[in-house]
């Protein structure tokens, strides 16, 4: 196994873990923390891109890209942290909870707090 | 003779001349009546005056066109000929008497800006699709007419009323559905959807593919017979009798009805070409259908005791004549055929209007309350009774002529299965028809049985709305009487089988 | 000339992005002022672009000169321009719409109040959503598209808890969940994609012809990721809760513009990229999409409220902008240009009439102060012209004739019939009746005199005019459609491969 193949098959093993933190975990903070999983397996992917033009030189275009990716993660991880602590903070638990659909509740905005 | 107007644009002005009010009246306030009324008569007048120089200007020979693309290869297009004429001419003036009744009728009632706007909608929808030079300007129209009617259907607001408009609904946009995915079909098979007198499909392609092409005719036609009211598609039209009396006599005996009476013309005439739908047997299996929902309706009506209901059955029944009529390939049954569109429209809307009179003055709603009721209104009982011996085929009312036409034309055809059942269907109409008129002129009269709302100072009930019950009573007994001059709609339906733009 | 055209370009994403940032700040000023800056941005920017790709074809523009690999290239072509002008046109409206519906907040009372919340940040969390949106649809590259989708689900998923209760917290963080993975999915996508083609212009990938299973794989998980985004059957869960939970304004953006950015992405990889892929993966996308038309109709008909019955409605109606695939290339070979002009006809109709009926929802729930269809009843006779926009808007997204739906539906219909497919052309039309079927149970309600609504706020004047626009623009699509439709011929039907 080359090393490059090796860090492939590292990235997809590490989506594979994060995705199934998101859907099996219910707690909010496992959910981010896969998310942030899958995006680092993704990278490890991009990093093992064989180079394009001259094989002693790495490509910069991956490296640019998980720069890029990294400083939109730490973005996308804030403002889920963010949202997950309003969650726990509005229901008392850090979890999705089931929807239930009944009427009179969809549209909270037109209900109260407007006044 | 010379066109005294040939702009393009005339069809459209006669589309708008019913539009524009509808919608301004929609913005209006309850209260402003007098507005209101004008907007209404305006627009009807205007109505009536853009379509009698459409009508000089095609006898003098010119043609009307207006188009706007929609999108390549499809478009709006109105078109003005003699027999887009024939319908359009029919609404416009009945529009007229019928905004005049419906003002009388609906005196001092709630939600009277809803029903004239939609009103005006209705006649515009009606108008629109009338003039429509292809399929596809056809079911936009037809699919508007559905709309602007529901409110009128369900206007009282009963329960009873929004039952029997939810069962319109159903009907009719099912239908309108059928008519789309029609429509489209004949688009891909034809690659156009324009009317064209004798059809625009080819006779080698239809026969290569018989199957497909009569698939492709009963989508069509379903989309169309819902509101042409055909066996066993016609389940709405008697309950949808909950209506007010105008409304019940404009939609109801012209607009909707005769939308899909017009519809099944088009189809036959226009898209199909009426060679082509004998030769697969699309027209003979019109002609059978019809001539069934003749005798069905007839025997219907026989058994009904609420008026309006009588009525209803008995225009199922009637409307099949047009349908019969431009089914056969002979000139003479074509012409009875479209005559009866209007002969039909202006008997019937006379016998709506008598209901409405009866109900509005003694609030008599059925038959056995109407013991010597032509003693209390003879002039209402007078036009009753011209419109539906008409109905029945007497000389010299209008009815007459168009059965004569169409039992003439169909001996041609070489069908004489068909007088048989004019026949049977004139006895009908005589054997529901003639115990009316009896029990009105001869038996003893029990106004116990009436809520007498009283006179009007000159005439047995209010005048607006007798002058127009009296006014359509007489139309149908001169287009009876003069159905021999050329601007006679029998000598107007001639004129379209022989100029053949049928 | 002193501007070249491709700064258009530039404007439509920079534009609204800047003055979201300057609505940040806070101050009633400085909300109405980015507001303003980033509608009149984005308009005369789709307006620019409009008439250059018209006359002149796809154009592109390297961002500051610097071109591929490493730099970022805007391409506009008519289908961009397109998705430009329905977010033109519906994200004014709804602009309008909000600066009425959130209260005046130049007062500090508004301010303060726990939906003031709503009124401070609507405005920049919008105008980045906005810049984003024009972003994707001018984006040249996978990588770009990657960023901007970030950006979007981020905003759009903010916005839904822009409503202070803990229903639309839960369901915006659900959403924020749903849309971040659907967005790991793309990115590993586009890793394998890079991997193989050592390219990120979508361009260019297209004129690489990839195929063999590392590039399928990488289609099947951009097309996972973006499904989901799109709320495709059966990933479509989280839709109703979040658009239902929403502000009204924020729910008429959701439902009509943002799910189309994510449905933009999936159609530029699958025709332009892929050049239809393979026949089997469109005839999945095809019947979840026509599941969806069945299952979300039925649906809505069993809601009781009328927010979540709209949100229903998008569900089903995304999914015929699914069946557009199978139809776009038939079973024989070929492409069918009346699928391409129906489908993107449809995706821009049932924006607008989304929007119009998500805003006079959004009245009608606010003179009544209740989201249940129950609560509505007798509204036509107090709101009339909202009643009219919300019935205008669902008969144009039933198909009802005169109106854009009605046109789309139409040439869908005839894309179907052209290649037999029969079974689309049914779906398409009992589709079509049940909308109507969900469109009426709410107009009946809303005639129903019987019963008085116990308490009533007048509305303000400007939300009932920005729905009614949009409603007449619904009907106005449907008389008037040839300019729109030869935009997308601009630059021609498949242009890349």
């Amino acid at each position: 196994m080359t090393p490059l193949a090796l860090y492939t098959a590292a990235g997809v093993g590490l989506f594979a873990v994060g995705l199934w933190g998101v859907v099996a975990r219910g707690h909010l903070f496992w959910k981010v923390l896969g998310i942030n999983v899958m995006g680092g397996g993704i990278f490890l992917i991009l990093l093992a891109a064989p180079p394009r033009l001259d094989p002693a030189q790495a490509d910069p275009v991956p490296q640019a890209m998980v720069l890029t990716g990294i400083v939109v993660a730490v973005a996308a991880t804030a403002v889920a942290l963010g949202m997950a602590l309003r969650v726990a903070a509005r229901t008392g638990l850090p979890f999705l909870e089931e929807d239930a659909g009944d009427p009179g509740s969809g549209g909270g905005a037109d209900e109260r707090g407007r006044e | 003779m010379t066109p005294v107007l040939d702009w393009e644009i005339l069809p459209l002005l006669v589309v708008l001349s019913s539009f524009v009010p509808g919608v301004w009246i929609m913005f209006l306030q309850e209260e402003q009546k007098g507005l209101r009324t004008t907007l209404n008569m305006v627009g009807a007048v205007a109505k009536v005056l853009l379509v009698g120089l459409m009508l000089q200007g095609v006898g003098a020979g010119a043609a009307y066109e207006w188009r706007l693309q929609v999108l390549p290869g499809l478009e709006l297009s109105l078109i003005g000929d003699a027999l887009a004429l024939l319908f359009v001419t029919l609404s416009a003036v009945l529009w007229l008497v019928t905004t005049v009744y419906a003002i009388g009728y609906l005196e001092d009632s709630p939600n009277r800006t809803r029903f004239f706007s939609f009103f005006s909608l209705c006649v515009t929808a009606t108008t629109g699709l009338a003039m429509a030079g292809d399929l596809f300007t056809f079911v936009i129209f037809y699919e508007a007419l559905t709309w602007a009617t529901y409110p009128l259907v369900v206007h009282r607001g009963t329960p009873e009323a929004i039952q029997a408009g939810r069962l319109y609904l159903i009907y009719t946009l099912t239908a309108g559905a059928a008519l789309v995915l029609g429509a489209v079909w004949f688009q891909v098979e034809a690659g156009t959807v324009a009317f064209a007198p004798g059809g625009v499909l080819d006779m080698a392609a239809v026969e290569g593919a018989p199957v497909r092409y009569f698939s492709l005719f009963l989508v069509l036609l379903a989309g169309v017979s819902v509101k042409a009211a055909f066996f066993p598609v016609h389940g709405w039209l008697p309950i949808a009798m909950v209506a007010p009396a105008p409304v019940s006599a404009l939609l109801h005996a012209v607009a909707v009805v005769k939308a899909g009476a017009f519809g099944v013309t088009r189809l036959l005439h226009s898209l199909f070409g009426i060679e082509v739908a004998w030769e697969m047997g699309a027209a003979g299996m019109v002609a059978g259908l019809a001539a069934f929902t003749i005798i069905y309706g007839s025997i219907r009506a026989l058994a009904q005791d609420d008026l309006k209901r009588l009525l209803a059955f008995s225009t199922v029944s009637q409307l099949s004549y047009i349908a019969l009529g431009v089914a056969f390939l002979t000139p003479m049954a074509q012409a009875g055929g479209l005559v009866h569109l209007v002969h039909q429209g202006i008997m019937k809307i006379t016998l709506f209007f008598c209901a409405g009179v009866l109900a509005q003055t003694l609030e008599v709603k059925k038959v056995s309350q109407m013991a010597g009721v032509a003693r209390r209104l003879p002039l209402t009982m007078l036009a009753f009774s011209v419109a539906a011996l008409g109905m029945i085929g007497i000389p010299p009312v209008a009815g007459f002529l168009s059965k004569w036409y169409l039992g003439v034309g169909a001996l041609d055809a070489g069908a004489p299965w068909v007088i048989p059942v004019l026949l049977a269907s004139s006895l009908l109409n005589a054997a529901y028809f003639l115990p009316v008129i009896r029990t009105a002129y001869f038996d003893e009269p029990d106004p116990d049985r009436w809520t007498d709302r009283g006179h009007s100072r000159r005439f047995e009930a209010d005048w607006r709305l007798v002058v127009p019950t009296v006014i359509t009573a007489l139309l149908a007994l001169l287009s009876g009487l003069f159905g021999g001059i050329p601007w006679s709609p029998l000598g107007w339906a001639e004129l379209i089988v022989d100029r053949r733009i049928l | 000339m002193i501007l070249d055209p491709v700064h258009w370009t530039t404007l439509a994403v920079m534009g609204p992005l800047l003055a979201g940032l300057l609505a940040m700040e806070g101050r009633p000023r400085a909300i109405r002022l980015g507001l303003v800056l980033g509608m009149g941005a984005s308009v005369s920017a789709t307006a620019g672009l409009w008439t250059t790709v018209v006359r002149e074809g796809p154009l592109r523009h390297p961002l500051g000169g610097w071109g591929m690999p490493l730099g970022i290239e805007l391409y506009a072509d008519g289908l961009s321009v397109l998705m430009l002008a329905m977010t033109a046109l519906v994200g004014s409206a709804v602009s309008l719409y909000a600066t009425a519906y959130f209260g005046d907040i130049s007062q500090r009372r508004v301010r303060d109040s726990p939906a003031g919340r709503g009124a401070r940040f609507f405005a920049p969390l919008w105008l980045l959503l906005w810049g984003s949106l024009n972003g994707i649809y001018l984006s040249g590259d996978i990588f770009n598209l990657y960023v901007l989708l970030e950006i979007m689900g981020l905003s759009a998923a903010a916005m839904v808890t822009l409503a202070v209760t803990s229903k639309a917290t839960v369901a915006g963080m659900r959403y924020l969940v749903i849309s971040l993975v659907g967005s790991m999915f793309f990115l590993l996508g586009v890793a394998l994609l890079y991997t193989v083609g050592g390219t990120l212009s979508l361009e260019r990938l297209a004129q690489l012809e990839l195929s063999g299973p590392l590039p399928a794989v990488a289609l099947a998980l951009m097309t996972v990721g973006m499904a989901a985004k799109t709320a495709l059957f059966p990933i479509h869960g989280w839709l109703p809760p979040a658009h239902a939970a929403a502000p009204a304004p924020a729910s008429a953006i959701l439902s009509a513009l943002v799910v189309k950015g994510s449905f933009y992405i999936m159609l530029r990889l699958w025709v332009h990229v892929f050049g239809g892929g393979a026949r089997e993966g469109l005839l999945v996308l095809g019947i979840l999409g026509a599941t969806a038309v069945i299952w979300g109709s039925i649906m809505a008909l069993r809601q009781l409220s009328l927010k979540r019955l709209i949100a229903y409605s998008t569900v089903a109606q995304l999914g015929y902008l699914f069946v557009m695939f199978p139809l776009l290339f038939p079973a024989g070979g070929g492409w069918s240009p009346d699928a391409w002009s129906g489908g993107l006809y449809h995706a821009l109709s049932h924006a607008v009439a989304k929007a119009a009926m998500f805003l006079a929802a959004g009245s009608m729930t606010y003179a009544v102060a209740r989201d249940d269809i129950r609560a509505i009843s007798g509204i036509a006779h107090r709101l009339p012209m909202t009643f009219l926009a919300f019935g205008l808007g669902g008969l144009s997204l039933a198909g009802i004739p005169p109106s854009g739906g009605f046109v789309a539906k139409w040439l869908l219909l005839r894309s179907a019939v052209e290649q037999g497919g029969w079974g689309w052309a049914v779906l398409i039309t009992v589709g079509g009746l049940l909308t109507l079927a969900y469109v009426l149970m709410v107009l009946r309600y809303a005639v129903d005199q019987t019963e008085e609504p116990p308490e009533f706020r007048d509305v303000p004047r400007r939300m009932e005019w920005a729905a009614m626009g949009l409603a007449i623009a619904a009907l106005l699509l449907g008389i008037r459609a040839t300019e729109t439709l030869s935009l997308l011929e601009a630059g021609g039907i498949v242009p890349w491969r």
